[in-house]
Parts: structure tokens; sequence; C-alpha cells
């Protein structure tokens, strides 16, 4: 997966990702995608590029469990999201509808970067500056779960929960 | 091994004694949605295939954020909502039964229980000494169509309040102060447990402010023991067998500890656009702030004892010129009781609007969103910009008898000036 970095601040918000105002489209994802982080970067969601990245500061995702967040950014066409660190329920939330969601140094990419992610070697490279960003790995249960590409999927599977 | 409170709680429902930092299944007694994330979950469950659900008793659907709805699409979703209850058996709360969180508090959540809701605000339950965290939608469709999910035992902070609050300073503003001090990050996947005097002479509605905000420090939950308090509250609503005894144990291990020293509290405000933003009443920057809207209610300060405290100081006053009043009670027994007892005659008096019991203006899709430019005081939990329906607005948290006192001011204002 490799596509370009979006580069966001520290400290967005599920509102700022998926706003209250447009709650009743929550039942149409498509519709509610084309306002994708619209009031923290209004032109990610017209310019975003199938397997592009969203690059965040600390504390990404913060605030409510709408699992409608990270859906409409990989609806968006975005492969992964990368930051320093994530709300709880957010990075959770990513891992189950199979969204990467990596934590990474993202004071070392640029907006704009080329990146690339391998999951299997645990590292997210910066193309443009020529350098590997090592992630921390994830618990088994999780790296199961995105490998099947989504909780969903993961039960059908297992049946239950392999931990 | 001695045991946190997230620990012992979640030791009870994994079958063995587990520890901070392990993985774990855990039996999940109670799950519910509310009509911004439930919709969706039903998708899950229907696409999972492993049943509509396990415990139908122990599942609910609350229709509390748009409620009543003002848009044809989330009618819609409404409708789907209500159809799962019916096909399902599960338990529906309706329009006007109130906020998810608090009608459990009356109803379901008692000391000892494990419970998921796809809300971020569900680790409200906390204060009654049940194990409660939210969950994405997903998350919450799994656990209701097979009573369990996977959780890590979070590493817990132990949080020690001490002393006599001052009179017009509240649990809300021990909260604030708090998330002001260790950020809105603090608490990441941790437990916040909360322990001494100050807290012991905290009521269960007091308890609950605290709990449900200790989301806005990224904490997975926010624990308190059971004890006498939380006795008379089942009491109070009928339920007293409810009680369990949840204490944690002498010499468990803290990740870290955090001493508030609650008689030097002063009332707080969280300033646009991060809940970590506060002030004290008393600095500089709270003087001569607008106030185009002061609101009362929410998850977070929607019981009957928060809008008590808000008449107190708006009792035979009015609102100032061009500030609006705008009221939404937790449930319907926190309505009831508001006009039994005569507060809403104090609100209607002081000028104030009173909503429907829900969630009311807090999460931004209707009855109360702002204007373009205008500042809001609010008894909420959130002030991410955007938060009340309008990006372009300004959300400032307080105590509700804060936001009484600047309603009256038409600016930030301290509530000790009339109390």
């Amino acid at each position: 997966m490799s596509g370009r970095a979006w580069k966001f601040g520290d400290n967005i918000s599920t509102d700022l990702i998926a706003a209250g105002r447009y709650a009743h489209l929550r039942t149409n994802l498509p519709e509610l995608t084309k306002h994708v982080l619209e009031d923290a970067r209004d032109e990610f969601r017209t310019g975003v590029k199938p397997g592009d990245f969203v690059v965040g500061g600390k504390n990404f995702g913060l605030g409510s469990s709408r699992e409608h967040a990270p859906t409409i950014i990989k609806m968006s066409g975005t492969s992964c999201v990368a930051a320093k660190s994530f709300a709880r329920i957010f990075f959770r939330n990513c891992i189950n509808i199979g969204l990467p969601a990596v934590r990474v140094d993202t004071d070392r990419i640029d907006d704009g970067d080329e990146l690339e992610l391998d999951l299997a070697a645990g590292a997210l490279r910066n193309m443009t500056k020529g350098i590997e960003l090592p992630f921390p790995p994830m618990p088994k249960v999780m790296t199961d779960i995105l490998d099947a590409g989504g909780l969903v999927p993961y039960l059908k599977k297992n049946k239950g929960f392999v931990i | 091994m001695p045991l946190t409170l997230a620990e012992k709680l979640i030791s009870m429902h994994a079958g063995r004694e587990v520890h901070a930092g392990e993985l774990t299944v855990v039996k999940v007694d109670f799950a519910y949605v509310q009509d911004w994330t439930g919709p969706l979950t039903v998708d899950k469950i229907a696409e999972l295939g492993m049943g509509l659900s396990k415990v139908p008793s122990h599942t609910a659907v609350f229709i509390d954020h748009a409620s009543p709805s003002s848009f044809k699409e989330v009618s819609t979703g409404h409708v789907k909502l209500r159809e799962y209850a019916k096909s399902s058996g599960c338990l529906i709360h309706d329009i006007g039964e109130g906020v998810s969180h608090l009608v459990l508090g009356e109803r379901i959540t008692s000391p000892g229980m494990l419970m998921l809701g796809a809300d971020s605000h569900t680790c409200q339950g906390g204060a009654l000494g049940a194990f409660a965290t939210g969950m994405g939608s997903t998350d919450i469709g799994v656990a209701i169509a097979t009573g369990e999910t996977w959780m890590l035992v979070p590493e817990a902070i132990r949080v020690e309040v001490t002393g006599r609050l001052k009179p017009g300073v509240y649990s809300k503003d021990i909260i604030l102060y708090l998330i002001g001090s260790i950020g809105s990050d603090g608490a990441t996947y941790q437990s916040l447990e909360f322990f001494g005097d100050t807290i012991e002479n905290l009521s269960v509605p007091g308890r609950t402010t605290i709990s449900s905000m200790a989301v806005e420090a990224g904490a997975k939950c926010g624990l308190f023991e059971s004890d006498g308090h939380t006795r008379e509250w089942l009491r109070e609503n009928g339920r007293e067998g409810d009680y369990k005894e949840i204490k944690a144990d002498r010499g468990a291990g803290y990740a870290r500890a955090i001493n508030i020293d609650a008689a030097s509290l002063e009332p707080m405000v969280s300033f646009p656009h991060m809940v970590d933003n506060t002030r004290p009443i008393s600095h500089p920057d709270c003087r001569d702030v607008p106030v185009h809207q002061a609101y009362l209610g929410s998850t977070t300060n929607g019981y009957f004892e928060d809008f008590e405290a808000a008449a107190r100081v708006l009792k035979g006053r009015h609102t100032a010129p061009g500030t609006r009043l705008v009221i939404t009670p937790g449930t319907k027994s926190v309505y009831r009781k508001m006009m039994s007892s005569g507060l809403m005659d104090v609100f209607l008096d002081a000028g104030g609007v009173i909503n429907s019991p829900g969630c009311g203006a807090c999460p931004g899709s209707h009855e109360g969103i702002l204007g373009d430019g205008e500042n809001c005081v609010a008894s909420i939990n959130r002030n991410f910009k955007g938060r009340m329906g309008n990006p372009k607005s300004f959300v400032y948290l307080a105590s509700p008898a804060t936001v009484a006192a600047s309603a009256i001011e038409g600016k930030l204002a301290d509530p000790r000036r009339y109390l």
C-alpha cells in the first residue's frame, strides 16, 4: 500500500472527522464520506486519492465512539492512518473495520510525502525522505482481526475470540 | 495479589484472576446502543449471522440523540431500531425516556456489572461500581450477538480527592480540574479510579458527572467503590437488592497516583475547543466572555441535583438580555421531579426553554444549535470544534451553577456570587 501523506495536527476529534451536524447522513455512508475531515482540513475530502495516508499528531480520534469516523476515512480510499498516538475507541474501531492504524513518529513525515505501509515488517516507509519508521507490534488478536479484514470476517472464520 | 477496581471487576467476568496488561475474553452482562450508532450495529449483527441477541433482556436500544427526530433520515434509522427491538425482543427506550446512561443508572447499572455501550460516555456506569466502557458499533454488535468481548486489562491511575468542596464548587469542577491537569490523553487506555473523603461524600449523581468524563482524559473507565451512597441511590430507585460490595484491594498496584485538594478548587471552565483547556473562573481570561446561549443538561449533568444546583442560582432572577437559556432534563423521571418540585417554574420564570428528555443540544444535531460566532456555556462534556452543531461557534464547559450564573450576567460568571 502506498500513497501521499495528508498531514493533520494533534487531537483530531471524531467531531472533526464525522461532524454531528451530518448525523442524518449516518445511514448513507457514501454521502457522509463526502464530508470526511471537513472541519479539520476541507481540501482533503475532494483531494484524497486511493492509497493515500491520513497522518495525525497525538491523540488522533478522540471523542465519540462513532465508528462512522474511521469508516468514512476508509471509504475515502485512505489506506492507513498513522499518528503519534490514538484515542482508545477510535483505534479499536479502525482495526475492527480492517483499516490499519499505526503509531509512528509522524514528525518525520511532511505533507505530500510518498509513504508505503509494510504491515508484515512493522514499518511505515517514507519514500520521499528515504527513511523507515517502525511501529510497535499489536497484540496477536488485533493483527488477526486486521488480517481477516475486520472483526466480522474474523468471527465468521474463528467462531469466537482466540486470545 | 491485591487488585485495582478494574482488575477486580474484569476478573469477575473473565472466570480467572487477571492483571493489568493481560488480554482476556470477558462475559458481558449488558450491551446497548443509541440511535446514532445503533443502525450500524444492527447491520453488523445481520452481517455476522450469529443471532439477533444472545440475551435480549440484557440488550437495549435507546433513542436519545435525536429525540424526537428532526431529520427524515434519522427517523428512518429509528424505524430500523424499533424493528430490531421487536424482532430480537430486546429492551427499547424510545423518544422522551432520556439519555441511555442516565436511564440505565436509574434502572439497571449495578455494582459488579460489566457493561458495554456503543457510546463513548458508557464509562459513566463506573459511578455505581460497574465496569462500563464505550466501543464502536461492530464491537457492540458482536457483544450483543455473542455475549462476549475481548479486552486489555487496563493499568489504573489512583485519584485521591480530599477536603471539603467550597459552596459553589461541584464534582464537575473536580473532573474539569483533573482533565486540565493531566490532559485529554492523560489517561489513555487506563482506568481512572477515585478515592478519598471528598469522593466518599459525593452522591451517585455527583460521581456520575465524574465517571462520564473519564473518557475525556482518554480513560477506558472511571471507577468508584460501592458504599452507602450507592445503596441509597439503589433504594431510591426501588432496587436496593442490586447492591453489592465492590472495593479495591489495599496495596493494589497503580501506574500513578494523583492527589487533589478539593478545598482549594474554584469553579472551572474549559475553553474552546479542547476539554483540557481549563481555567479557574477567577482567571483574567474568564472576564467579559459574552454568552449567547447557556445550556443545562447532557449525560454529564442530567440528574435532578444538577438542575437543582442551577435553580438555586436562578431562583427569582432572569437571564440577561440577549442570552438564551436552554434546558434538557436527563430522563423522564428527572423531568417529572422538575415539575413536581417547582424547578420548571424557576427556569420558566428565569426565561428558560425546556426540551424533552434526551441528549438535547449536546451532540449537535438539534434543540439548540449555535449560530456563527456565538458562544455557549454548557454543562456538557465536550467542546470540540463543531460539537454543538456549528464549527463557527464556541463552547465553554462548566458546572450547572456556573452556567446559571453566566445566563444571569450574559457572560461567564462565578456562581458563588449567587449562593
